[in-house]
């Protein structure tokens, strides 16, 4: 048997995949020239899948403060946070993100995916139990894979089912650890956080966030669902990234813990890489400071959250469950979503094409990201694409377009 | 207690969407190699049992189990506690 043809499988259906068009898995973004634009296939390009939710990556004040570390502190640091990798920048970014979210100690990872998988995999000991919602991000389900401790999956956003899985574990020695998300990133629906934390606190666990995609979009200081749902104190680790509303890339972790500091010298993950280059540390940390000063960004970005997943409902298209920046159309094949999106990116809107099995419930997506920078006029183009396209392919029908 | 056959049976039904034609689910077939089932339908398989049993099948368990009749068995042992 050949090393490779255990995706034999994978690669057929890749390869029906590109049959059809273009590679919804390879596109080159051949320039961009803003948040919202870009040259794709030698066409201007709307960009409405990028998680770029407050359009922070091409800020003035971020670019200069990249720059500016750039220029007087080189192009990267060569070594981990444990080694020469912690520069004065890294723990800037700590103290200001600490003070962000009201927390004692912050932790800042190279990448997010890394910094779930290293919190997640460091805190569950041998005798623990991590339970985790099923339609948890590659990322928790990877870390879950590198821990020994016991690792049980409840029924997404299901408080009940939360509740009946701690309840079989009562009696049993060892901590509880319930790793959710703010924002769940494929349909964009947000966890019923206080009555988890009801859960939490009902069976004695602990609770991890991801607030991945709902930092810097959810709540008035854009501290993500925590702060929406009103129970900042009984998350135990919020974890976060850097690439979504910041622009840029990297993970953070915050906690109260009063040893969370330990996880520096036992955390693999943020030990054994090498830290963030400077350039990336600094327009992080204005980007943070563009969240507190700036929260008009937010009101624009559900400013236009409504127009487009209201715009899209009001043609009849079938939508996620819960309105928020992620805004996924979900389409009945995974066949007529390709094409779908293949003719979308022809008439220069680019989305993100989500297929199972990296979906929940097996569902064929047009997942959209929306950004406070789209322009009015940039979102009525992606509406009435999108919509074009729909009747093209059949999943809209004339009658409906007669009522719309 | 509940009987092994209770267990296989449940088991059985619920892998019977999966089944390829012409082979009958036996306590040997391979669940990855025999059946049509990927790894989220397997996840989502699972779930189902778990309702049904009202046991948690954890997920490190789950690399471990290879036929049919290792799956009953995992079930059954859990309800036991």
């Amino acid at each position: 048997m050949g090393l490779f043809d255990q995706f034999q499988d994978l690669m057929r259906s890749h390869a029906a995949v590109k049959a059809i068009g273009a590679d919804p898995f390879g596109v080159t973004m051949e320039r961009v020239v803003s948040p919202t634009e870009a040259i794709v296939e030698g066409r201007p390009t709307i960009l409405v899948g990028t998680n770029n939710y407050l359009g922070l990556t091409f800020e003035p004040s971020c670019v200069a403060a990249a720059a500016e570390a750039l220029e007087t502190q080189g192009t990267g640091t060569t070594g981990s946070r444990i080694a020469n990798g912690s520069y004065g920048g890294h723990a800037g970014l700590e103290e200001a993100l600490a003070r962000f979210y009201g927390r004692r100690s912050a932790m800042v990872f190279t990448t997010g995916y890394q910094a779930n998988l290293g919190i997640i995999s460091t805190i569950a000991g041998a005798k623990d139990y991590l339970i985790i919602d099923a339609d948890s991000h590659a990322s928790i389900y990877d870390a879950c894979k590198m821990t020994s401790a016991t690792v049980i999956r409840f029924k997404h956003n299901d408080p009940a089912d939360l509740d009946k899985r701690l309840q079989r574990l009562a009696g049993t020695d060892g901590n509880k650890i319930i790793v959710v998300e703010g924002i769940y990133s494929m349909l964009g629906d947000q966890a019923p956080l206080a009555e988890m934390v009801a859960i939490k606190r009902k069976h004695g666990a602990y609770l991890v966030v991801d607030e991945a995609h709902s930092m810097g979009v959810l709540g008035d200081k854009g501290r993500g669902l925590a702060e929406v749902a009103g129970v900042e104190a009984d998350v135990d680790f919020v974890v976060g990234t850097f690439s979504k509303s910041l622009g840029a890339i990297g993970g953070f972790c915050v906690s109260d813990h009063p040893e969370f500091d330990v996880l520096r010298i036992r955390c693999r993950p943020y030990m054994f890489t090498a830290s963030l280059p400077p350039s990336i540390v600094a327009s992080v940390t204005a980007a943070l400071a563009m969240i507190e000063k700036r929260p008009e960004l937010r009101t624009r970005l559900w400013a236009n959250v409504n127009t487009l997943y209201d715009g899209l409902k009001r043609h009849g298209l079938m939508l996620g469950p819960q309105k928020g920046p992620v805004v996924a159309v979900q389409l009945p094949t995974p066949e007529l979503a390709v094409q779908a999106w293949q003719a979308l990116l022809q008439s220069g809107v680019y989305v993100n094409l989500a297929l199972p099995p990296a979906t929940p419930n097996g569902a064929s997506l047009l997942r959209c990201s929306v950004c406070a920078a789209h322009s009015r006029h940039q979102l009525e183009r992606v509406i009435e694409t999108i919509t074009e396209v729909a009747y093209q392919i059949g999943v809209l029908s004339e009658p409906a377009r007669a009522a719309g | 207690m509940i009987a092994t056959d209770e267990v296989f049976s449940a088991v059985a039904t619920a892998l019977e969407p999966f089944r390829k034609e012409g082979t009958p689910i036996a306590a040997e077939t391979d669940i990855s190699q025999d059946l049509t089932l990927d790894s989220v339908a397997m996840l989502d398989l699972l779930m189902e049992l778990e309702e049904k049993f009202d046991v948690s099948i954890p997920l490190n368990l789950v690399p471990e189990i290879r036929t049919v009749g290792e799956l009953a068995d995992t079930v059954r042992r859990l309800k036991e506690g």
